[in-house]
């Protein structure tokens, strides 16, 4: 069972590039990008479970704090940086922005789209949004900068990043009409402007 | 009975070496003995050695058990055995006595034959790559061209990164645990108090001793003592000892009140009969004068770890301050920067730079996890 996401970075992913997963995980994105594109590159983890889960699942697991930057990687070393939905859960979101270009080529996000009209409307109704993509009461959440496509689009303005692609779906099926409204899971890649 | 998941009763044999082997330092070892262990079985292509390299006190007696009621087996029996973390079943792991060592190998307090006295202030400083050198030596006579890994804990780590640069193509796998790229000055002068405490002891004799029948006691269990003081973290030491006293109360002299104290004289006293104190000079020696960077003029560890070839494991823990997770960092840096194949956990203990030696669940999970790999 591979994430809704997992297809579409694949198709970016050009074979034998190579890759760093930040927040990898159990490493599932990397073995997939490894065995379908023969990538090879890194994951970084923070957790104990995950990068045991990593070692078990053959990937280069690296046990690093993404809040306190990438200073282990030298600056363009590779040639994707992915992101999978955990920006949602990062602190120092322009922090970690700024570094996946730093030492990438081109950066890949995904995050859930508080903009989704599901989420829209239980706020609407008075309570925090509860869905596929944010499966976490408020009380019990490792989200904390929650954001729709709007937002981040208006960050990657701010922080000089252009956008090349993006790609919107709802339980797996792309979204094409209204994407911040329609869309539960949106996945962009970028890179530095100039 | 010894448990199932132990290697049993072990045997150490020794290679004798009649091939001079020249030193880092220039010296020349004419001859010399290593006295080793071996736990599994050597398979038919015989790919699936492991060398494992011991620290500062280790010896090659590294798992097992001497006899049927031997309480006391070798110093990484939690690791190694039957179906523990490195399999004895898949594997066939290699434990030596160092060169310069006291527990066998040819050493300080060894009979030199130019002489017929022990070598004592004699013997030649050894670094680590006259380490690895004797060690590929014994892996030859063993007929082993490639090792599935080479691993240690601590200077034996260093060993273990150091195969990959020495004989990039005899090691698949490196582990390297607690360990650190060189030491800093911090470091150092650790070990400089533990050699000034041996040097200065009227029975050292210059490190001929022997012949005085005697030994520095008083300074090697200085030495030690400080030594283990480092080895332990400050919360470790505070849960065990905290500021308990032997007898409930101050006694306002110098004997031993404290239990801390009580437990680092007796550690102390232990290892000054058992160890030799010219091997612990040069095994501290050897500590210092490591440095993969040494050759290289601008002093950095990724182009000194450009020959490596292996994939590498490596690992350290939290509360490990005389080898911290910082200096782990710098060699995954390094590896990282020549794209080598590295995973790297920094494990939660609170058991300082001994935290290696101990069974940890998640520290073993890993082990074993990443052997898989190396068994694949």
């Amino acid at each position: 069972m591979t994430r809704h996401d997992f297809q579409t970075i694949a198709n970016w992913v050009k074979p034998g590039s190579k890759i760093l997963d930040l927040g990898c995980g159990d490493g599932s994105l990397l073995k997939f990008l490894q065995d379908s594109r023969q990538a090879r590159g890194y994951g970084v983890e923070l957790t104990d479970a995950n990068i045991l889960a990593g070692v078990k699942n053959g990937i280069n697991i690296i046990q690093n704090d993404l809040e306190s930057g990438l200073s282990v990687f030298e600056s363009d070393s590779f040639d994707h940086v992915i992101l999978s939905q955990t920006l949602q859960a990062m602190r120092h979101t322009e922090a970690i922005l700024r570094e996946m270009l730093r030492v990438g080529r081109e950066g890949i996000v995904t995050f859930p789209n508080f903009g989704y009209w599901k989420n829209r409307l239980q706020v609407l109704r008075g309570t925090m949004p509860v869905s596929d993509d944010i499966p976490y009461q408020w009380y019990d959440t490792p989200n904390v900068h929650l954001c729709t496509m709007h937002d981040f689009e208006a960050l990657c303005v701010k922080l000089g990043f252009r956008i090349r692609e993006r790609v919107v779906m709802t339980a797996g099926a792309p979204v094409r009409i209204l994407p911040n409204l329609a869309g539960s899971l949106a996945v962009y890649r970028f890179e530095r402007a100039q | 009975m010894q448990p199932a998941s132990s290697v049993g009763i072990v045997v150490p044999r020794t290679a004798h070496f009649s091939t001079p082997l020249i030193l880092k330092s220039g010296a020349v070892l004419s001859s010399y003995d290593l006295v080793y262990e071996t736990y599994g079985t050597l398979n038919a292509d015989k790919t699936n050695a492991i060398l494992v390299c011991h620290a500062l006190s280790g010896n090659h007696h590294v798992a097992g058990v001497y006899t049927e009621h031997d309480k006391k087996p070798g110093w990484w029996d939690n690791m190694i055995g039957p179906g523990k973390p490195i399999d004895t079943e898949r594997f066939f792991v290699i434990g030596l006595n160092n060169l310069g060592g006291c527990h066998g190998s040819t050493g300080p307090a060894s009979i030199d034959p130019a002489s017929g006295q022990p070598f004592g202030s004699q013997f030649p400083l050894v670094t680590v790559e006259d380490w690895v050198e004797s060690q590929a030596r014994l892996a030859d006579s063993l007929g082993i061209h490639q090792f599935a890994a080479v691993m240690g804990g601590s200077l034996g780590g260093m060993q273990a990164l150091h195969w990959s640069i020495q004989h990039p193509e005899r090691i698949r796998h490196c582990l390297v645990i607690a360990s650190a790229p060189r030491l800093t000055a911090q470091n150092i002068a650790f070990n400089d108090v533990a050699r000034q405490a041996i040097l200065t002891d009227p029975d050292f004799f210059g490190g001929d001793f022997y012949a005085h029948d005697t030994r520095p006691r008083r300074g090697l269990r200085l030495a030690r003592m400080l030594g283990h003081i480092t080895y332990l973290s400050d919360d470790v030491m505070g849960s065990k000892f905290g500021r308990i006293l032997r007898n409930g109360t101050f006694n306002y002299g110098y004997d031993v009140e404290f239990e801390i104290e009580s437990y680092l004289r007796y550690q102390g006293d232990k290892f000054a009969e058992s160890f030799d104190a010219n091997t612990y000079l040069l095994m501290t020696k050897a500590l210092d004068y490591f440095d993969p960077t040494h050759h290289h003029s601008n002093g950095k560890l990724s182009d000194a770890l450009k020959p490596a070839q292996a994939d590498f494991l490596v690992l350290s823990f939290t509360s490990d301050w005389r080898f911290a997770p910082e200096r782990s960092r710098e060699i995954v840096k390094a590896l990282l920067d020549n794209e080598r194949r590295v995973s790297y956990a920094e494990i939660t203990s609170g058991h300082g730079h001994d935290a290696f030696l101990m069974p940890d669940a998640h520290y073993h999970s890993l082990v074993r996890a990443y052997m898989e790999r190396v068994a694949a």
